[in-house]
């Protein structure tokens, strides 16, 4: 495919090493989204998914190489990118309204006070807000103050929402809850959407896309898999789906032992061609073999970008 | 629980006071006529001969000179002899003159160092070298220069009240959290519109303290720089008094020093916590 919405082409990041030299989080790294899609990266803290994250949000630059959206190099930050930060940054001085209002004057400084209200107070009220408007952040929740987040970030319709670890903070109950909201609110505009995650179950609920990071430094995209779950999916009968182990297996494996070794393991890897992986059921079969379900990945190598 | 707490400590104040105030006055009281003298010889000598009476006032003294000062502090019999009224009011109007002009500078001053690494580099050594110097040490040259007392003790509170706001304002610029800014920046907010919406607010608790510390250091140096310059002022008074042998007068004005100071403290306090919020 040519028109990739995002492209993240070559980049690399080095920082100065102690001792002289530098290191380099990661090198030539490509990673490719479409219009619509929603990906989330997962691998180990420290292995540079955040900086993945800030280039494509332009709060960080890379050392090498260049993003694309939507046909267009990228430069700095943009009101097309809206991020949602793991600590909500809200800020405390303003009420939810002054909050998600501060984003939309942003986006259209020329709307009136009543219209940016208006505009405001759609989102608030689609985050299930509604009567909240009033108070400031240090009155809600964990779980309200990153619905507030979640609401300061689509009332400037941006075409990608960037996540980086948005419900790490939370408790289950309202990560879950959260998780519902934004799978909902991402169906229902289409949004494109990427987002880091340390939670295997997190990314195979939301994600089309999953991506697999080694360990740094020197990470690599060992992985790209594509869910195999139905687009209609309900997060509490997520584990009767028969390719939800083998699929949680899969990631689990790589977080517990391939990371590790993925890139000694693959002396020829090609960034530029990660693997796509998708798993399928397996063929029934008449003669068993020792081999389980997760044998069943078909990896089909395919230019990613 | 607390609301006794504080019944017990309001009682525990009123109970030391009346320590100190019993002691001060044990301390001071007469103790009688010493000797038979001639009246006229004891005339000369005074009271503290004569009846054993202490030089220094009681409380007793002090009530009723300040009752004096409350129920006229505004007369004013020429230049060595002003109601306390009037001496507080040039003491206030010069502070708050000097301190308005240290604000205008060191607010914006403080934020050009906060967002610009270099120009915190380059001023920094200016700042460490001006800083520490007494702001009485710059009396005479402000002397010199102005040639006028009452502007000079203006520049004196000027210069001393400026650094604690300037380098608070840096700080608390230069420390506003990662997150808040990058949300700015995600937002494409320009920088007129950060510094007053994200950065003023976020800094303004630093701000403040940076300002409270300031009047504070301000209402401790007028004292001095009238004492020095003359004229006018609460300063100026305590030494007057110290001319006139008056101790009863100079405790009062320590006392009411004592008293706008706090004043000037506590409505510097209240504002800080209007602006911060807790997250
Ligand atoms: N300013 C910096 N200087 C040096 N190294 C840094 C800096 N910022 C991040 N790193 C390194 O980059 C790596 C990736 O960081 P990050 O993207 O935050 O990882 P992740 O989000 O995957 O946990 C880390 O190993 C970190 O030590
Ligand atoms: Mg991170």
């Amino acid at each position: 495919m040519t028109d990739k919405f995002i492209s993240i082409e070559a980049i690399a990041k080095r920082y100065p090493a102690k001792g002289g030299g530098e290191t380099a989080v990661f090198e030539n790294l490509w990673l490719s989204m479409n219009r619509g899609e929603f990906g989330c990266i997962i691998g180990h803290s420290g292995c540079g998914k955040t900086t993945v994250l800030n280039i494509l949000a332009g709060l960080d630059e890379p050392s090498e190489g260049t993003v694309i959206v939507d046909g267009q190099a990228i430069e700095g930050t943009s009101l097309d990118r809206a991020v949602i930060f793991q600590g909500h940054a809200l800020f405390p001085w303003r009420t939810v309204m002054g909050n998600v209002a501060f984003a939309v004057k942003s986006k259209w400084p020329k709307w009136s006070a009543e219209r940016i209200k208006a505009h405001a107070q759609k989102f608030i009220q689609l985050v299930g807000l509604g009567g909240s408007e009033h108070k400031r952040p240090a009155e809600l929740s964990g779980g309200m103050k990153q619905r507030v987040g979640i609401a300061r970030a689509l009332s400037i319709t941006p075409k990608i929402m960037l996540m980086d670890e948005p419900f790490s903070a939370l408790d289950a109950l309202t990560r879950g809850t959260l998780q519902d909201e934004v799978r909902r609110i991402c169906l229902e505009t289409d949004q494109t959407t990427f987002m880091i995650t340390h939670d295997v179950d997190e990314a195979i609920y939301l994600a089309d896309k999953i991506f697999l990071m080694t360990n740094g430094p020197g990470a690599v995209l060992a992985e790209i898999l594509e869910n195999p779950l139905p687009r209609d999916r309900a997060r509490i009968d997520l584990h009767r789906h028969p390719l939800y182990y083998p699929l949680r297996n899969h990631i689990v494996d790589f977080l517990v032992s391939r990371s590790k070794t993925f890139t000694t393991d693959v002396p020829d890897y090609d960034p530029r061609k990660v693997p796509v992986v998708k798993l399928a059921l397996p063929e029934p079969v008449i003669a068993t073999s020792a081999k389980s379900v997760p044998s069943a990945a078909t990896a089909s190598t395919q230019a990613s970008a | 629980m607390t609301s006794s707490l504080r019944a017990r400590a309001a009682l525990m104040s009123v109970l030391i006071l009346a320590v100190f105030l019993g002691t001060w006055h044990l301390a001071t009281r007469g103790s009688g006529s010493v000797a038979n003298l001639n009246p006229e010889y004891a005339k000369l000598l005074g009271a503290t001969a004569t009846q054993g009476k202490s030089a220094m006032p009681g409380p007793a003294d002090v009530g009723a000179k300040l009752w004096e000062h409350i129920k006229s502090p505004f007369y004013d019999n020429g230049p060595n002899d002003k109601g306390l009224g009037i001496q507080l009011g040039y003491s206030i109007a010069r502070v708050l003159l000097g301190y308005l002009l240290a604000v205008a500078v060191a607010i914006p001053l403080g934020f050009l160092i906060g967002m610009s690494p270099l120009m915190s580099k380059a001023l920094d050594p200016f700042i460490q070298i001006l800083k520490p110097i007494s702001p009485l040490a710059w009396m005479p040259l402000a002397l010199y220069t102005i040639k006028d007392s009452s502007i000079s003790a203006i520049f004196v509170i000027f210069i001393c009240a400026i650094w604690p706001m300037l380098l608070n304002t840096a700080f608390g610029v230069a420390a506003v959290r990662k997150e808040w800014i990058n949300v700015a920046r995600t937002l494409e907010v320009g920088t007129v519109r950060r510094a007053f919406t994200v950065i003023l607010p976020a800094a303004a608790p630093t701000i403040l303290t940076g300002m409270r510390i300031s009047i504070g250091i301000a209402w401790l140096v007028i004292v001095a720089a009238e004492m020095l310059v003359g004229g006018t002022g609460i300063g100026y008074f305590v030494w007057n008094e110290w001319n006139n042998l008056s101790i009863t007068n100079v405790i009062i004005a320590i006392f009411v020093i004592g008293l706008v100071g706090m004043i000037l403290d506590q409505l510097l306090a209240q504002a800080t916590r209007l602006v911060t919020f807790p997250e």
